[in-house]
């Protein structure tokens, strides 16, 4: 049996804000205690608004970000202690794909460059011949024609920018790729071909992906399991399944009713129309939006059970 | 009514004018709501744009065609005229919340700043007309808001704002460009019933212009899907999703996750849009078409299909049917 490629435990980041010269300094803890295991093949999706912290928990586990607190392995190496040299020798385990095509590709760099520079530096030893190979065999790979090498971004439309993305990761042979909103910046039939490929290579490579989204229905397509974050914490987890037919925790329960509907027939007549509310300062930090809350909530210390973080669970896991 | 008449609109690339828009026709009434849906590139913003003529500062020239409001060309209208028209008998709602609020300037002096273009208040009143404005939108703190910068805000509260200073000017007619793509998907839903109840609550007429069905399905009456510089289909929202006609809106809607089983295979549409200069002759679809035939290469018209007011511009519909 194989064990997880990417596992971490109890992550916990905080971010510094003021305190310099004037003003109090501000704590912001943007991820707590945060803790999965991703196996070989399979896809853990993390969902959650903008500001719950699941960019952060991506970086954090790619060490682009520095944890406050926490393990991180990859392929079973423990890699928290590691820095400089001995981490670049790692890094070619996990790779990542960025959101926005039209931002994360070197305008000045050909293509052929882009996608070769992590061979430099992770086998600086081949040849300049092998290594132009390597990148046209990645590049067929991702559905991008040999003509593309000595082009440039600005020659690309967004889907095949993406497709240049996926195959500068994937050139090193990477276990895991960190897929961060990789379709949220593509149409509609755009997105549905990065999304078959990346079905296909995942199933030719048996790659793991940790695939950051506030698209629920996307995520429902592509991961095997979820995490749902909110304010930091993850608030549920579980398979795909799990998580968007027998929800448990209300705020998964109110992501899956914001969800857009497939028919007019569906209209509700009417819809929430104010503005949201905060995160609790104390207690539950989803208790100010939650339809369910009750006295107790106030004192929840957001742990959680039985892959809910909630003292009012809508189903029993 | 808001009426675009055989419009058609030039780009410039490499200093020469090409067509971007062509033979577009479109009206828009006082209650309802027309979605503009299509790809990146199709023009669909740019038609959103020439409603305002806004898209003149990019270079964007009118080739031929008009658009009306009330019966009176916008292009035959004096500036000063226009100038009125703009954000008063028509307001217009970014995409962009992030961008389309001048961070050096507070809130207050942003709305304020339209109600005294378009209305005669005086200051008190204007004041007092903002602080409605933000409670018509859901936001019930207006004086400290109007305090703020645009900073201090997030998506969801600046596309608020953005809402209320298009309300500001009293409008007949909204034109609303991908208004919530740029929102998280709880912030979406209440941006949708806001926009939904001030249309119904105002009667406003409105052109949404999305990629997004769910946003269609969510709020138009009518539907007009854009290929290429025009439009493929049109007809009312339960037509367009019962009886997509086309087959380039029948592969749109076939390419939403949503629309197979967990773990399926997406279908896609091969190849992309064209770009305008080219679309070549006849069908501009018909290179991604799996329907195509040689007869594809005739251009036809955008013609009534079975009943009412649906229309398509396809040869093929009775097999894209079967």
């Amino acid at each position: 049996m194989k064990g997880p490629v990417l596992q971490v435990a109890g992550l916990r980041k905080v971010f510094q804000r003021g305190g310099f010269l004037l003003g109090k300094r501000d704590e912001n803890v943007a991820v707590h205690d945060m803790s999965f295991a991703l196996l070989p093949g399979k896809t853990l999706a993390i969902v959650g608004e903008s500001g719950s912290g699941k960019s952060t928990t991506a970086r954090l586990a790619m060490r682009l970000l520095d944890a406050d607190l926490g393990e991180i392995s990859w392929a079973g190496t423990p890699v928290m202690a590691l820095s400089g040299g001995q981490l670049r020798k790692h890094r070619k385990r996990i790779q990542m794909v960025f959101q926005d095509p039209f931002a994360s590709l070197n305008p000045k760099m050909k293509i052929v460059d882009t996608v070769a520079e992590g061979l430099r530096v992770h086998q600086p030893h081949l040849s300049a011949a092998t290594r132009a190979e390597k990148v046209k065999q990645t590049l067929a790979l991702c559905g991008i024609g040999e003509e593309a090498m000595n082009r440039y971004p600005h020659q690309f439309s967004g889907g095949q920018r993406q497709r240049i993305g996926i195959a500068r990761a994937l050139i090193v042979e990477p276990d895991i790729l960190v897929l961060d909103e990789p379709v949220s910046a593509l149409d509609v039939s755009v997105q549905a071909q990065v999304l078959n490929l990346l079905k296909d290579l995942q199933q030719q490579k048996g790659l793991a992906y940790l695939f950051i989204s506030h698209d629920l229905s996307v995520v429902q397509h592509i991961a095997d399991d979820v995490l749902v974050m909110f304010a930091g914490h993850v608030v549920e987890s579980g398979s795909v399944d799990q998580v968007f037919h027998r929800p448990q925790h209300p705020y998964t329960q109110s992501l899956l009713d914001a969800r857009p509907i497939n028919h007019p027939n569906e209209r509700k007549s009417a819809l929430e129309i104010k503005a949201d509310e905060g995160v609790a300062k104390t207690g539950c930090v989803f208790a100010l939006r939650c339809p369910v809350v009750q006295v107790d909530c106030s004192s929840f210390d957001m742990q959680l059970n039985n892959g809910c973080a909630c003292l009012h669970p809508l189903t029993k896991g | 009514m808001l009426e675009i008449r055989n419009l058609s609109l030039s780009i410039p690339i490499s200093n020469q004018a090409v067509l971007a828009v062509s033979e577009l026709s479109l009206s828009l009434t006082e209650g309802s709501v027309l979605a503009l849906v299509g790809e990146s590139g199709c023009g669909k913003s740019l038609t959103a744009q020439s409603m305002l003529r806004l898209g003149e500062y990019q270079g964007v020239r009118r080739v031929e065609g008009d658009i009306l409001l009330h019966n009176q060309s916008l292009f035959s209208m004096p500036d000063k005229q226009l100038r009125q028209v703009r954000g008063g008998s028509i307001a217009m709602i970014f995409q962009e919340p992030m961008t389309a609020l001048n961070p050096v300037f507070s809130i207050g002096s942003q709305i304020l700043e339209v109600i005294q273009l378009h209305t005669d208040l005086n200051p008190q009143q204007a004041h007092a007309r903002a602080l409605e404005l933000l409670v018509d939108v859901g936001l019930q703190d207006g004086k400290s808001l109007l305090q703020q910068y645009p900073d201090a805000l997030s998506g969801g509260m600046r596309q608020r704002i953005l809402i209320a200073m298009a309300m500001a000017g009293n409008p007949e007619f909204i034109i609303a460009d991908e208004p919530t793509t740029a929102l998280d998907v709880s912030v979406q839903k209440r941006i949708i019933g806001l926009l939904r109840t001030l249309q119904q609550d105002k009667g406003l007429g409105m052109l949404l212009v999305t990629h997004d069905f769910g946003l269609v399905a969510e709020m138009a009456d009518e539907v007009a899907v854009m290929y290429a510089g025009e439009i493929i289909e049109q007809g009312s929202v339960m037509d367009i999703f019962d009886f997509p006609a086309h087959p380039y809106t029948k592969a749109l809607m076939n390419c939403r996750p949503e629309s197979v089983k967990h773990g399926g295979r997406l279908a896609v549409i091969p190849g992309k849009v064209p770009a305008p200069g080219s679309w070549g002759q006849g069908c501009r679809f018909k290179s991604r078409c799996t329907f195509a035939t040689d007869a594809c290469n005739q251009h036809v018209a955008l013609e009534t299909w079975q009943q009412g007011t649906h229309q398509v511009r396809c040869i093929h519909v009775e097999a894209v049917r079967a």
